[in-house]
């Protein structure tokens, strides 16, 4: 076979990403100690850059690389490119963090980076082998930054329960894949379409190994009934790496559910849709009902994201390019809301001191008048109030689930948001109409100042030009259904 | 008796069962589950090897591979967390992993 370098172009910016990460770790190992975080986070924050200008570079026209195993199209390109924010902005975030709680060391960005990789090579799986290293790449990254604090015990235990919960999903996936390869006879996703096209009823064994894969990667987006995880490792994780998770990872996997569902099972629609149907409902509800009784805000959140989840998963039961637009359209907004309260979330301390209840923020609003109105935008618009963006992400998945008939479907997720506006509503009260013990610290930093001023201003403007963006990403979506 | 497919994929999946029921059953000790783990992910492997022989075709050798290392390199993160896991708690009990609930 002659080597070509234009089988290697399309999948050039996860592969210059991953020469940097090797560099990063020399310069990691060589550099005096005291040196090296600050070295390492700041090359890693140029890596990162680097690799969303060649992701815009290598732009959006279909294209396959590495044998096929590689895809870049229009909905892969705008994917990578939340995936690069949500990573770039949680590494921004975490840099005062990892000094001050003894997390100083320079693996950390290292192993961003590399859970970063993980996600990119995920978006753009053509193949279900590429599927798996990809996710596996992400995951054991994941695993070790959330015991990143080994000498806390509550950061270790969310590691180990992590990675626990996170072995059993890919020994689902993998069993699944297993199962697909021999009733198939192919792991590519191009040739399972053609395969699934060919025949009426596809093979009871391929069916199973559907379900098999469909309970792997929901276990991956936290749904429910596999989310059990969600909750405990991200009150357990040091701070940033919750930021860290709640976005990039999420973003990911539901890059991969939409490709894998809507690309080579495409066909299958009738046997899959009950099963998003029925994790979507049970995830709005859940969190909306479980949320209720937090105290701990960073458990509020993980119940809060799987309750996103489940609303974004309404987009993909839909089944057509309205909904996968929707759901691509709903991670981008669901990715500035989350980045913003999650600034927040790491700008409370008192007296130096990291603190995580709902309680804390008692009398904000006279203490820290500016953090209190942009965390009121962020619960506002994750709540889904009208002129934020958060209301516009819920309207067009919502409207693509109508279109599509799945009228119930949409009435349970606008009774599942009524409800879980109860708890948004609660911290504005807390931080409004309470009268506060402490008072928090100022805002630390100028990045986090800037990163709350951006993502507020654009969650409010929004507003703007939603048809606009809508309608681009629903473009981007056809991409998947061209397979 | 010739041994089949068949044959081939009800070891597997008695041996995927195992694994499964090891993670949720077992109360004693989280090594158990890193060994339940890894039987899982045999009972793949011997899934894709079957296949591979029985379809004249080679991927399913080629994931077993990656598989095989991937298992590799998850079984010593898995150990790393669960020492630091030992260190703080002293105990490796699956019934101590109970610091946060709710």
């Amino acid at each position: 076979m002659m080597f070509e370098s234009s089988m290697l172009a399309p999948a050039l910016p996860e592969i210059a990403l991953a020469c940097a990460i090797m560099a990063l770790m020399m310069v990691g190992v060589f550099s005096p100690a005291k040196a090296a975080l600050g070295r390492v986070s700041f090359l890693s924050v140029i890596a990162l850059v680097g690799t969303g200008i060649l992701i815009a570079v290598v732009g959006g026209d279909y294209r396959l690389a590495l044998g096929d195993l590689f895809v870049v199209d229009s909905f892969a390109f705008f994917m990578k490119l939340l995936v690069i924010i949500a990573a770039l902005l949680a590494l921004v975030m975490s840099d005062g963090y990892i000094r001050r709680e003894g997390m100083s060391r320079f693996e950390y960005p290292v192993l961003l980076c590399f859970a970063t990789l993980g996600m990119l090579l995920m978006i753009s799986a053509n193949d279900l082998m590429s599927l798996y290293i990809g996710l596996e790449l992400q995951s054991l990254s994941l695993y070790v930054v959330a015991a990143f604090q080994r000498d806390q015990l509550r950061s270790t235990e969310a590691g180990l329960k992590y990675f626990v919960l996170g072995a059993l999903s890919s020994g689902l996936l993998l069993y699944g894949c297993s199962l697909i390869y021999g009733f198939a006879g192919t792991t590519s996703f191009d040739g399972l379409a053609t395969q699934l096209a060919a025949v009426d009823q596809a093979p009871t064994g391929l069916i199973v190994g559907l379900v098999f894969l469909s309970a792997g990667l929901a276990f991956k987006i936290s749904a429910v009934p596999f989310h059990m995880w969600t909750p405990d490792v991200y009150e357990g994780a040091p701070t940033p790496v919750t930021a860290f998770f709640a976005v990039a990872p999420k973003i990911a996997a539901m890059a991969l559910i939409l490709r894998v569902m809507l690309g080579p099972f495409g066909e299958l629609i009738d046997e899959w849709r009950q099963i998003i149907w029925l994790i979507s409902v049970a995830s709005m509800i859940l969190g909306a009902l479980a949320a209720i009784a937090q105290t701990n805000i960073k458990r509020l959140m993980a119940y809060s994201s799987i309750g996103h989840v489940g609303y974004a998963l309404m987009g993909l039961a839909a089944g057509t390019e309205a909904g996968a637009g929707g759901v691509m359209l709903y991670m981008a907004i669901y990715l500035v809301m989350n980045v913003g309260t999650f600034a927040c979330i790491l700008s409370m301390k008192v007296k130096d001191r990291m603190v995580e209840n709902i309680s804390d923020l008692a009398g904000l609003s006279k203490t820290r008048p500016g953090m209190a109105l942009a965390l009121m935008l962020f619960m506002f618009s994750m709540a889904g109030i009208p002129p934020l963006a958060g209301f516009f992400g819920k309207f067009f998945v919502f409207a693509a689930a109508i279109e599509a008939g799945l009228i119930y479907l949409a009435v349970i997720g606008a009774l599942a948001s009524v409800v879980s506006a109860f708890y948004y509503l609660r911290i504005i009260k807390v931080m409004y109409f309470d009268e506060g013990e402490e008072v928090l610290d100022p805002v630390e930093g100028r990045s986090m100042k800037a990163i709350m001023l951006v993502t507020s201003i654009a969650i409010l403007v929004f507003i703007l030009a939603p048809q606009t963006i809508a309608d681009y990403t629903a473009h981007a979506a056809t991409a998947l259904f061209s397979g | 008796m010739i041994i089949g497919l068949e044959h081939y994929l009800t070891v597997a999946a008695i041996l995927f069962t195992l694994g499964l029921f090891g993670i949720f059953l077992n109360r004693r000790n989280v090594i158990v589950i890193l060994m339940s783990v890894e039987l899982m992910l045999l009972a793949v492997n011997i899934n894709l090897v079957a296949f591979s022989a029985y379809l004249q075709d080679l991927t399913g050798q080629i994931f077993a591979m990656f598989v095989l290392t991937v298992a590799a390199a998850e079984a010593a993160i898995g150990l790393a967390i669960l020492v630091v896991f030992y260190r703080n708690r002293a105990s490796i009990a699956v019934d101590d992993v109970s610091n946060m609930k709710g």
